[in-house]
């Protein structure tokens, strides 16, 4: 495949991606960042939030399963959560917390499992995107192109 | 007797008699027969004739008197018996008819008469609605005529013109040969022939007012027959021997405007009147009548409130010029004002400079002179040339501040500050003074005090330094306390001072200060000087403490412009003083939102595109969240120190940090506790760094309480680097900045 057909691709998919309303103006303003100086900074921002995630969801997990539930710390998790998805403008996991720490400030555990598990389904299917997406701009730039900045009004 | 046949004609000697009496008799009859013939054509010619029945007995009578005498001829002579028959047939008829119709007239007779009677009745009636027609016709005449005239001499406002046009009118009207008008002159001693009809420009004949013929004229408001020779009415030099018309001169009331009565038609209350003279034509042995008479009474009435609107008009004009004429004076007036302002503002201007300029010299190098080795004596000079020329820079400071604020000229910069640190400021300054003449300072601020306030933050410090000043100038030991509190409503109502009102609002606040001394006190007396320029206490005490006495007329001026009220109370010599000021300071959030410089309000030549250099310390738990937030400002250009606790956060803060930004929603981590701390740690406020709360919480809560704990500014998250932008700009040019929530 030549550049240009593989930049159409990429601009289709990441257009795609906010149509969906996974991504939000958030992620427009992290590639905004991303220039000469700071080429992978939108990769490096997205992978320290993957890291963040994993560990926030898989201690809620455990908060949930223990028999003495600890409302107060799966709310603090979940609203680190919430602040590290808004950074990076992943809208529907945002989202997806707002009902978590009602659910917590309710002390309602069936709530909060249920929420837990659309939290999981929304982290990873915006997760998969995401790489697809990294993995894209990855081909471009081997194939000697450049990402196209993209021009998303909304 | 003989028979005798002879015929002898029997006419004897009387037969001239007895042939007149034929012929008479003939023509009687005639006459008696033609007479009803006469009648009866003349009635059937006229239709009204009532009496038919009457007439036809009339006109048998005079036929058979006729018949008699006709008859009679025939008896001159012998004549036969039926004849006699007939002559006496005829006569007897005609005794019947003629008894019958002088029965017939008795009746008759006295209705004719009335008839006549009636006609002669309807004659004089018609006779008379005939001069009732007429003398409607001439009333309806006049006041036809009276309605033009009064058309015409209302249609102009124009003294000269209404004048003109009665006349004229009148002259038409009347068809008189003069008419004249006599004004009274200014002296109302005279008067003086105005208006002429046919003399274009009467020359000013005057006659003086208290003539006899004037004062009859003048005492009733009829139009007066007057004698054609009386001074009034000789106008013109009278050619030949003409029989001069007859003259009448009635009085023209001239209102003042003050005058206008609405019940009573001023009678009595006007005391000038003009005189209009009215002359038929010569020789025309016309005589004025009656209906003449009254037009001419209506139309000097009508003249009369014609010449009042128009001296009414004249009157408004005149005022309306005169009012013009002012109106440029002034306006030259102020112009002059304002270019005197300026001349002398200039001046002062230049005049600062120019005596700043060696001022600050002087003491200078006598600063730096004091450093070097000097023997004592030398030493004692300097020191005493630098406390005089501070003294002297003083003393123009204030004189220049002073002639700025007497004429209004200044104005205060009105801008929000932190209250609080402007106390503290004065506190830090004081104290190091205090504590070499041993007095404690003791600063007082309230709980509910404002952290911020909108108002005059470099006059206000300068108004408290003085006070605070003067009251450690004044005291050789003890303790000095500054209470500072917000003076409520209920403290405020009791204020009585002569010029101070206080006005409750929800947009400002009254500041309330209290400076206590135990020092030399001042004697009741003095109190009401002290706040007048170059006053001073002659007292010994005080002599030595130098002071030009301007200090506090400089602080009574500035708390006046900041509508509040100072004063100073003293018990006496010796027990110290306590000086009180309040002032009106704006609330910062309450009061006008286009006040603060608002986030969406980007100012755009301002905003810098890049900080290059500057250095940020960022405090968030979030890896995330601190790392967009740090990629963001390192875009801008900004060097960029992150933390993740407070502990960090307090090792790391330095005063090399221009910004800091703070999660403050962050559990676990007091970020109001933090600001406070910060605040403690570095007390001036121009080497602390700006505080920025950054939140994903909008409520208004969270803003007042970051405001309380005096940060500069809050933020929500998510920032985009516009935003960003244009916040640092806002911050580092105004140190404050609250968005919009």
């Amino acid at each position: 495949m030549e550049v240009g057909q593989m930049q159409r691709q990429w601009v289709d998919y990441t257009k795609s991606l906010f149509l969906e309303g996974l991504l939000d103006g958030q992620f427009l303003q992290l590639q905004q960042l991303q220039d000469e100086s700071n080429p992978d900074f939108v990769v490096e921002v997205v992978s320290l939030f993957f890291d963040d995630s994993e560990k926030l969801l898989n201690d809620i997990t455990r908060a949930l399963e223990q028999p003495s539930v600890d409302f107060k710390k799966i709310g603090a998790h979940v609203h680190q959560f919430k602040g590290s998805s808004s950074s990076v403008g992943a809208q529907r996991v945002k989202n997806g917390c707002i009902p978590f720490r009602n659910f917590c400030e309710e002390q309602n555990i069936e709530g909060c499992i249920r929420c837990l598990q659309q939290l999981k389904q929304e982290y990873y299917l915006v997760k998969n995107k995401l790489e697809t997406l990294f993995a894209m701009e990855q081909q471009i730039v081997a194939a000697g192109g450049s990402i196209p900045m993209l021009e998303l009004s909304f | 007797m003989e028979a005798c046949n002879c015929i002898e004609p029997q006419w004897p000697a009387d037969e001239l008699l007895m042939k007149y009496q034929y012929i008479s008799d003939f023509f009687i009859a005639l006459a008696y027969f033609s007479i009803p013939l006469e009648l009866i054509y003349f009635v059937k010619k006229s239709a009204v004739f009532p009496y038919r029945w009457v007439l036809v007995q009339f006109g048998a009578f005079i036929v058979l008197c006729g018949a008699t005498h006709l008859i009679n001829l025939w008896t001159f002579n012998m004549h036969s018996r039926t004849v006699a028959l007939v002559m006496t047939t005829a006569k007897v008829l005609t005794a019947v008819v003629s008894c019958a119709t002088a029965l017939m007239l008795v009746h008759i007779i006295p209705d004719l008469l009335s008839v006549k009677t009636r006609e002669l009745f309807l004659k004089n009636k018609a006779a008379e609605l005939d001069r009732e027609m007429g003398l409607i016709r001439t009333q309806e005449e006049t006041g036809r005529h009276v309605r033009m005239l009064t058309h015409e001499i209302r249609s102009t406002l124009d003294r000269h013109t209404i004048l003109k046009t009665t006349l004229v009118e009148l002259g038409r009207t009347l068809a008189l040969e003069e008419c004249a008008l006599w004004m009274p002159t200014r002296t109302a001693l005279e008067l003086q022939l105005s208006y002429t009809l046919h003399q274009q420009n009467p020359v000013g004949h005057t006659v003086p007012i208290h003539l006899p013929v004037i004062n009859q004229v003048f005492s009733s408001n009829h139009a007066v027959k007057i004698s054609p020779n009386s001074p009034v009415a000789r106008l013109r030099p009278r050619a030949g021997k003409h029989m001069p018309g007859e003259v009448v001169a009635v009085r023209v009331p001239l209102l003042h405007l003050s005058n206008f009565q609405i019940n009573d038609w001023p009678e009595l209350s006007t005391k000038r009147y003009a005189l209009m003279v009215l002359m038929l034509p010569s020789d025309s042995a016309r005589q004025w009548h009656m209906h003449e008479l009254e037009l001419v009474e209506v139309v000097a009435d009508q003249v009369a409130v014609a010449l009042s609107h128009a001296a009414i008009l004249e009157e408004s004009r005149r005022a309306r010029d005169l009012l013009m004429e002012q109106n440029i004076a002034l306006d030259l007036a102020r112009r002059e004002a304002e270019t005197a302002i300026c001349a002398r503002n200039d001046f002062l201007a230049v005049m600062n400079h120019e005596m700043r300029t060696p001022m600050h010299a002087i003491i200078a190098l006598s600063s730096l002179l004091q450093e070097t080795e000097l023997t004592p004596e030398q030493r004692l000079m300097v020191e005493t040339i630098l406390k005089s020329s501070n003294l002297l820079a003083t003393l123009i400071n204030d004189v220049l501040d002073l002639s700025r604020l007497e004429d209004g000229s200044l104005q205060l910069d009105i801008a929000t500050f932190n209250l609080h640190s402007v106390f503290i400021e004065v506190h830090n300054l004081i104290k190091p003074i205090a504590s070499v003449k041993k007095l404690s300072v003791t600063l007082n601020l309230a709980a509910d005090l404002p952290v911020y306030a909108i108002g005059d933050e470099k006059r206000l410090m300068q108004t408290i330094l003085n006070v605070v000043g003067n009251a450690v100038k004044f005291s050789k030991e003890g303790s000095i306390w500054i209470t500072v509190f917000v003076a409520k409503s209920e403290s405020l109502r009791d204020f009585h001072a002569a010029d101070f009102f206080p006005v409750q609002s929800d947009n400002h606040f009254y500041l309330r200060v209290q400076v206590k001394d135990s020092g030399s006190g001042i004697n009741p007396q003095d109190l009401p000087k002290l706040f007048t320029k170059f006053a001073q206490n002659q007292s010994l005490a005080t002599r030595n403490s130098g002071g030009s006495g301007l200090g506090l007329a400089i602080c009574k001026r500035f708390v006046n412009l900041m509508e509040g009220h100072i004063w100073i109370e003293s018990e006496g010599l010796g027990k110290g003083c306590t000086a009180n000021f309040i002032v009106k300071l704006g609330y910062p959030e309450r009061s006008n939102e286009s006040k603060l410089p608002f986030l969406p309000k980007m100012r755009a030549t301002h905003v810098q595109t890049n900080f290059p250099g500057l250095k940020v310390l960022v405090m968030d738990d979030n890896g995330v969240s601190r790392s967009v937030t740090k990629g963001l400002l390192e875009h801008l250009g900004c060097d960029v120190t992150t933390v993740s606790s407070t502990d960090e956060f307090l090792q790391v803060i330095s005063q090399e940090h221009k910004v800091v930004f703070m999660d403050v929603c962050v559990p676990g981590i007091d970020g109001y506790e933090l600001a406070v701390q910060i605040h403690e740690k570095f007390t001036k406020r121009h080497e602390r760094p700006v505080l920025v709360a950054l939140t994903g919480n909008i409520n208004k809560m969270t803003k007042e309480s970051c405001m309380r704990v005096g940060m500069d500014g809050v933020i929500l998250k998510p920032v985009s680097v516009e935003k960003m932008r244009s916040v640092l700009s806002e911050l580092l040019e105004h140190r404050v900045l609250f968005e919009a929530m």
